[in-house]
């Protein structure tokens, strides 16, 4: 008889078909990868035939996540076979209850339309715009930091910033910014994890949200355009014949999209400093080394550990058949840590040959829209990060979102040394 | 083997010689110069190696002829009839002195 001591050596004996990733707990202590590790050697493609969200499908390598990412006509994103998230009570009703359609969950024509809406907000001249803002603000943060005692950078740090950022892009009245970061939270949250007491709480909350922000559109509808996300959607002809859901829906994806996964870099790029310290240094002696720093924070994190698709017709990848109507998981957490693409995949290395080379902001026509936008906020912070402090130190265990979905932190106590 | 002329989105210019086999992607990340990413390795996956082709070489360089390459080029912000993705130009002989313009705003 073995004795099990650890999760590294549960993931080595247990029987493949038994092996299921998406349990949250698995996220929630950080014990995910020997599992990864496994099926990627294993059972690259590989079914769980019964979890909490359903049997699904696990694609763990970085290739073959490019090649399903890629291939839209056969893996759909529609909100009407499923959406693109695992768990199908985030997106889709639960008990008759509220939808949030949105062009991440839709397949061409209609998805590359609205996000052609979208995307202006971040064209170069955006970008240039926002950076003296986004400068002042990280600054400003920043020097209200306490040296040499422990505070919680997710909080003071991460979300604070995020937040302000998501304001900014929406115009939304600055006082009640935190509450962008509430209903973003409660989007990919269910009650058993503490936020919510009930679906009907969240249903609640999520329609106060929905109010709040159709009043805004109304306001800016009728106001001359402005350069803002509510703006742009209320004046935009494709978004004319647009419900309140598919509005709410747009709104929620750039919510979660933009600001949830910004935030868990935000603290991930903490955490990589403070367990490769020589990182920081390198970085700290030659500021160039930034423009690697900034990519390998979002391949190490992974903001977002999943994408899910569903097939639209049997097709036999890599020797497994997928049948119509099966859902598919691309693990980006696990392809981000393929041996065959990327080298030592769970160090944190900065100047790495092809930093950029990373699936953390997908591929093919869904790919992250804000991904220039998350590495300006970043490159601005760990700008300002490299001119203040010699070491970010970790001084607790980060307490991570119980998520299989959203890869960041909750809490992250730490000291900084200048 | 071909002369490439990258010319960025603020008139530098960057003159590579890439051997044939290569793409065009290829030629200017690997001799370092700034405003293509490639993110993606080379898939028409990413979008981030967009060019503008000189008029001069339109005909030459020839349709787009991927679904895949004309997909992700319809959604960059910008998109004009002479961009490709130069990940999906490969360079031989025929192509010397092609001229390709950077975008503003890929790195």
């Amino acid at each position: 008889m073995t004795i099990l001591s650890t999760d590294a050596d549960l993931a080595r004996v247990i029987p493949l078909d038994k092996i299921d990733v998406s349990a949250p707990d698995l996220y929630v202590r950080d014990t995910v990868h020997p599992y990864f590790a496994r099926l990627r050697k294993e059972a690259p493609v590989h079914y769980c035939p019964e979890s909490a969200y359903g049997p699904y499908w696990s694609i763990t390598k970085f290739q073959d996540i490019v090649a399903v990412d890629m291939n839209h006509k056969v893996f759909s994103s529609d909100a009407s076979v499923g959406s693109f998230v695992l768990d199908d009570t985030t997106l889709n009703p639960v008990d008759g209850g509220i939808s949030l359609p949105n062009f991440l969950g839709m397949d061409p024509p209609k998805h590359d339309i609205h996000r052609m809406v979208v995307s202006p907000i971040v064209a170069p001249q955006n970008l240039l715009r926002f950076e003296a803002t986004i400068r002042e603000r990280t600054k400003r943060v920043l020097d209200s930091l306490p040296i040499g005692e422990e505070f919680d950078w997710v909080e003071r740090v991460s979300i604070e910033l995020t937040t302000m950022m998501l304001a900014t892009l929406l115009d939304f009245p600055f006082e009640e910014r935190r509450r962008l970061t509430r209903w973003s939270d409660i989007v990919t949250t269910r009650p058993e994890y503490g936020l919510v007491d009930s679906w009907e709480q969240r249903e609640k909350e999520l329609m106060e949200c929905a109010v709040y922000f159709q009043g805004l559109f109304e306001e800016r509808k009728k106001a001359p355009p402005k350069p803002d996300l509510i703006s742009m959607l209320a004046h935009s002809p494709a978004m004319q014949n647009m419900g309140a859901e598919e509005f709410l829906g747009t709104l929620v994806l750039l919510i979660v999209g933009g600001n949830d996964t910004t935030r868990s870099s935000m603290s991930g790029g903490a955490l990589a400093c403070h367990l490769y310290p020589a990182e920081l240094a390198k970085a700290k002696a030659n500021r160039a080394l930034i423009s690697g720093m900034v990519p390998e924070i979002v391949r190490w994190q992974t903001p977002i550990s999943h994408m899910r698709r569903t097939a639209l017709a049997d097709i036999e990848f890599q020797g497994q058949k997928i049948r119509k109507g099966d859902k598919v998981v691309m693990w980006y957490l696990s392809g981000n840590r393929d041996e065959d693409v990327v080298n030592k995949p769970m160090d944190f290395i900065i100047d790495r040959p092809n930093v950029r080379h990373h699936l953390s902001f997908g591929f093919g026509i869904h790919r992250c829209l804000g991904n220039r936008l998350a590495e300006l906020q970043l490159r601005v912070l760990y700008e300002e990060v490299l001119e203040r402090y010699t070491r970010i130190e970790v001084v607790g265990e980060p307490v991570r979102v119980p998520s299989n979905l959203i890869h960041g932190f909750i809490s992250l106590p730490v000291r900084l040394h200048a | 083997m071909a002369k490439i002329t990258y010319i960025s989105s603020t008139g530098e210019e960057y003159v590579v010689n890439v051997d044939n086999g290569l793409t065009a992607m290829k030629g200017a990340v690997d001799n370092s110069v700034p405003g293509i990413d490639g993110d993606c390795g080379g898939q028409a996956a990413c979008g981030t190696c967009h060019v503008y082709v000189d008029p001069a070489w339109v005909e030459k360089i020839g349709p787009i002829h991927s679904s895949i390459e004309a997909e992700m080029l319809a959604l960059i912000d910008g998109y004009a009839p002479n961009s490709r993705l130069s990940c999906q130009i490969n360079i031989s002989d025929d192509l010397d002195g092609l001229v390709l313009r950077m975008p503003a705003g890929q790195h």
